[in-house]
């Protein structure tokens, strides 16, 4: 049987031998799993482990299971798992386009049609004609929309978040996080969200799982 | 890519440790080629029958420590009086291109203003001295080094002031200097003893380079140095380049004597540090305020500014000897300008322009694709490079030039090889690389890897990660590490004479050679050209960002 959706299974993540964070558990398409836990009990690093992108002297055993494929082994550029941080990292070289662009799959070809796709993304969030920014330009909801925007276009089948809202001020906040759950909704992708904010948990409506110190 | 920090410390070591072996083999008589068959003490023996050994030795010792110990002592005032001040900024604004002129032209630029003939004897002439003629006084080349140590000093401070900077944010300066202040500490001597021990832990291998640099240095001494009997390095080229190949023998022995020299004099200073390190606890526990405070700050600043203007009147006045028309002596100014000392050399100039561009180009292209590849190689694989490697980085610039230089050329004799271009170019490579590597080093490691999460949580496999994002977004540091070894191409002497075996002529090898020519019209014109095409490398590194992000804010500010 193939379960969709992040399935965690006894992933364990070590630091130079020890462990850091043990985790079990299973995110289905369209909920979100909350996880919270005091600043440096490793939750970036679960999320690193996700992505596979540990840093060195860190490793991670166990399996990581999207839609029924183990995604434990392979490069984090073939894991199609999306990811947000607090600050946005638009990369600051190429415009609002050039950073869709960088999301688009290269499935998608010629120039029309690249540039159509990019351009309803950008209507849709209500940024139409921004496509040729500088993202330096931009405010901070508008900067979060065309990082998520960004991260759709590039298909993922899982969503992480790090802290993604921390940055925003409170009224923005709700907004980008609807925004991103709906989306996140729409297309059935598991989310894995690591917060600080009660708030945001609550507005998730998922399970919580809260990390603890070891 | 796995390979890159291998192959660069073969590109890097190789030639130093392979050009000393080169060495010492002559040196203990060992060069099949010239009839050296056998073990023999003969080179040491000539060496030591050579009635200006101990002088020359004394000299390299001399300029050495006293260069090292000023530029460093200088350096140090200047951070402790004025880091922070707006006059500070000003002066940082200073360094680059005061580090951008070669060591040669600032040289030339020195020796004109302090010459008897040279500007400052002629703006005093002739109602302060009574000199109608220039005085026969031998400042320039003073048997003591004291204009060499000048013309060290003048380029060693901005180096280790750079050097500092770097080095600045780690020791978080300013608190530690706000918690002195508050005690009742003096501005400098707060700074002195609350942040220079820190900042002194970091600087130590630029400052054991500089002490190497200085004390075998070739093309400063040169011009500036003694000349009977020069500092050991400059006899040692001289016999290199002598017509009768057996007196290689000798240089062998007396480049390994200057290698000795710097191992010892290199050991000493580091005892030296203890002791001082020790003094200076004691001076620190006593509790001084400070009482000289004041004054300490203002000679920093007299001596920073008396060095750095000496380099850039220096040029200044070479400039326009260049285009000096009749120039007679008390004159402070010519009679005319021309451009016709410009239009005769013109002509001359362009193949050493081109051999300098071509073998800089090279040079750098190469030391930037080893330090990416290296640099790349430790994200990707997670390598961490450990505080020995920052040693080996450092080695080429702790061995003096010219203890391992004669060995590669022996050793380029004995395989037959013809020493071209490309040799010079690897042989750069070895000098233009640590540069590189310095310069690059922190902003590429500073680069947020998240963006390469990002770039990878979108589906792009690391190369395009690199050559799409993280290069793009490191376009001004890695500009400014490709000028800076740029100009320290441009600026090498002895490598291109040695390597080239005297036939690959470039800007600097030519405008030393007419040192002792001693025409100031064409010495000007090459020290020029010189210091301009070193110019011209770091306005580009300036503009080409600005153009290329003129639209990217973020970036344009970052630049
Ligand atoms: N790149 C890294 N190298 C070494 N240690 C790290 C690195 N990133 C994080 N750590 C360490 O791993 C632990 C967990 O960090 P992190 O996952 O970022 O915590 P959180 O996100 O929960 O605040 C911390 O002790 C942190 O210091
Ligand atoms: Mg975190």
């Amino acid at each position: 049987m193939t379960q969709t959706g992040l399935r965690l299974e006894n992933l364990r993540i070590l630091r130079r031998g020890r462990q850091l964070v043990a985790l079990d558990t299973h995110v289905a398409p369209g909920a979100v799993l909350t996880v919270m836990g005091a600043s440096g009990v490793g939750k970036s690093t679960l999320l690193a482990a996700i992505t596979g992108t540990l840093p060195t002297g860190f490793r991670a055993e166990g399996r990581i299971i999207l839609n029924g494929e183990d995604i434990s082994r392979k490069a984090p550029e073939h894991r199609h798992v999306g990811i947000l941080f607090q600050e946005e990292l638009l990369f600051p070289h190429l415009s609002v386009g050039g950073n869709l662009a960088f999301g688009l799959p290269p499935r998608i070809r010629g120039r029309a049609a690249r540039r159509t796709k990019i351009k309803e993304a950008l209507d849709d969030v209500g940024l139409a004609g921004f496509a040729a920014r500088d993202p330096a330009t931009l405010s901070g909801g508008q900067k979060a929309r065309v990082a998520l925007m960004r991260m759709l276009l590039s298909e993922p089948k899982a969503l992480l978040l790090d802290e993604a809202f921390a940055g925003l001020d409170a009224a923005l906040r709700a907004q980008v996080r609807q925004l991103v759950f709906d989306r996140a909704r729409a297309r059935a992708l598991p989310v894995l969200m690591v917060t600080h904010d009660a708030a945001d948990a609550q507005a998730a409506g998922g399970r919580l799982i809260v990390l603890e110190p070891r | 890519m796995r390979l890159a920090p291998a192959l660069t410390l073969v590109l890097l070591l190789g030639p130093v440790l392979a050009g000393l072996a080169g060495t010492l083999a002559p040196a203990l008589g060992l060069f099949p080629a010239l009839g050296g068959r056998s073990l023999s003490l003969a080179p040491a023996m000539a060496l030591l029958d050579w009635p200006g050994l101990v002088p020359a030795a004394r000299l390299s010792v001399t300029t050495g420590l006293a260069a090292t110990a000023l530029s460093l002592a200088i350096t140090a005032l200047i951070m402790a009086g004025w880091s922070g001040t707006r006059a500070f900024r000003w002066m940082e604004r200073a360094l680059s291109p005061l580090l951008s002129v070669p060591h040669a032209a600032a040289a030339f630029g020195i020796a004109f203003l302090i010459a008897p003939s040279g500007w400052i004897s002629r703006a005093l002439s002739p109602w302060a001295t009574d000199w109608h003629h220039p005085p026969d006084l031998l400042i320039v080349q003073d048997p003591w080094g004291i204009a060499m140590v000048l013309g060290l000093v003048a380029k060693e401070v901005p180096f280790l002031l750079l050097m500092t900077l770097a080095a600045l944010p780690q020791a978080m300066p300013r608190r530690s200097l706000t918690i002195a202040q508050s005690l009742g500490y003096c501005r400098v001597t707060g700074w002195l003893k609350a942040v220079f021990p820190r900042i002194y832990a970091q600087i130590r291998l630029p400052v054991y380079a500089v002490l190497a640099y200085s004390m075998s240095v070739v093309d400063v001494a040169i011009i500036l140095g003694p000349n009977t009997p020069p500092p050991l390095a400059v006899q040692v080229v001289r016999w290199m380049g002598d017509p009768d190949l057996t007196m290689r023998f000798q240089a062998a022995a007396g480049a390994v004597l200057q290698l000795a020299l710097v191992v010892v004099v290199l050991t000493l200073w580091r005892l030296g540090e203890g002791v001082a390190g020790r003094l200076g606890k004691s001076w620190i526990a006593r509790g001084g305020r400070g009482r000289f405070d004041h004054a300490l700050g203002l000679a920093g600043m007299a001596a920073a500014t008396l060095t750095a203007g000496a380099v850039l009147l220096g040029l200044a006045g070479l400039a326009l000897w260049s285009v000096a028309g009749f120039w007679t002596f008390p004159d402070a100014w010519p009679d005319s300008l021309t451009l016709r000392a410009w239009m005769r050399h013109a002509p001359g100039l362009r193949d050493p322009v081109l051999e300098t561009v071509i073998i800089a180009l090279a040079a750098t292209l190469i030391a930037l694709a080893l330090t990416l590849a290296c640099l790349q190689a430790e994200h990707r694989f997670g390598l961490s490079p450990g505080a020995r490697s920052l040693w080996l980085l450092y080695l080429p610039l702790l061995i003096p030039q010219i203890a391992f230089l004669p060995g590669l050329q022996t050793l380029a004799l004995i395989a037959g090889a013809d020493m071209g271009r490309g040799v010079v170019i690897l042989g750069h490579v070895v000098f233009v690389l640590p540069y590189v590597f310095l310069s690059l080093g922190d902003p590429f490691r500073k680069w947020d890897t998240r963006h390469a999460t990002i770039a990878a949580a979108l589906g792009a496999a690391p190369r395009r990660t690199f050559w799409a994002i993280r290069l793009p977004m490191l376009l001004a540091p890695v500009l400014t590490a490709a000028a800076v070894g740029f100009g320290v191409s441009v600026g090498q002497y002895l490598p291109t004479l040695l390597i080239g075996g005297g036939r690959v002529q470039t800007l600097t090898t030519e405008a030393v050679a007419l040192a002792s020519g001693g025409d100031r019209r064409v010495i000007g014109i090459y020290a020029l050209a010189q210091t301009g095409v070193v110019i011209l490398g770091f306005a580009a590194a300036l503009l080409l960002p600005r153009l290329a992000w003129a639209n990217r804010h973020a970036l344009r500010a970052a630049a």
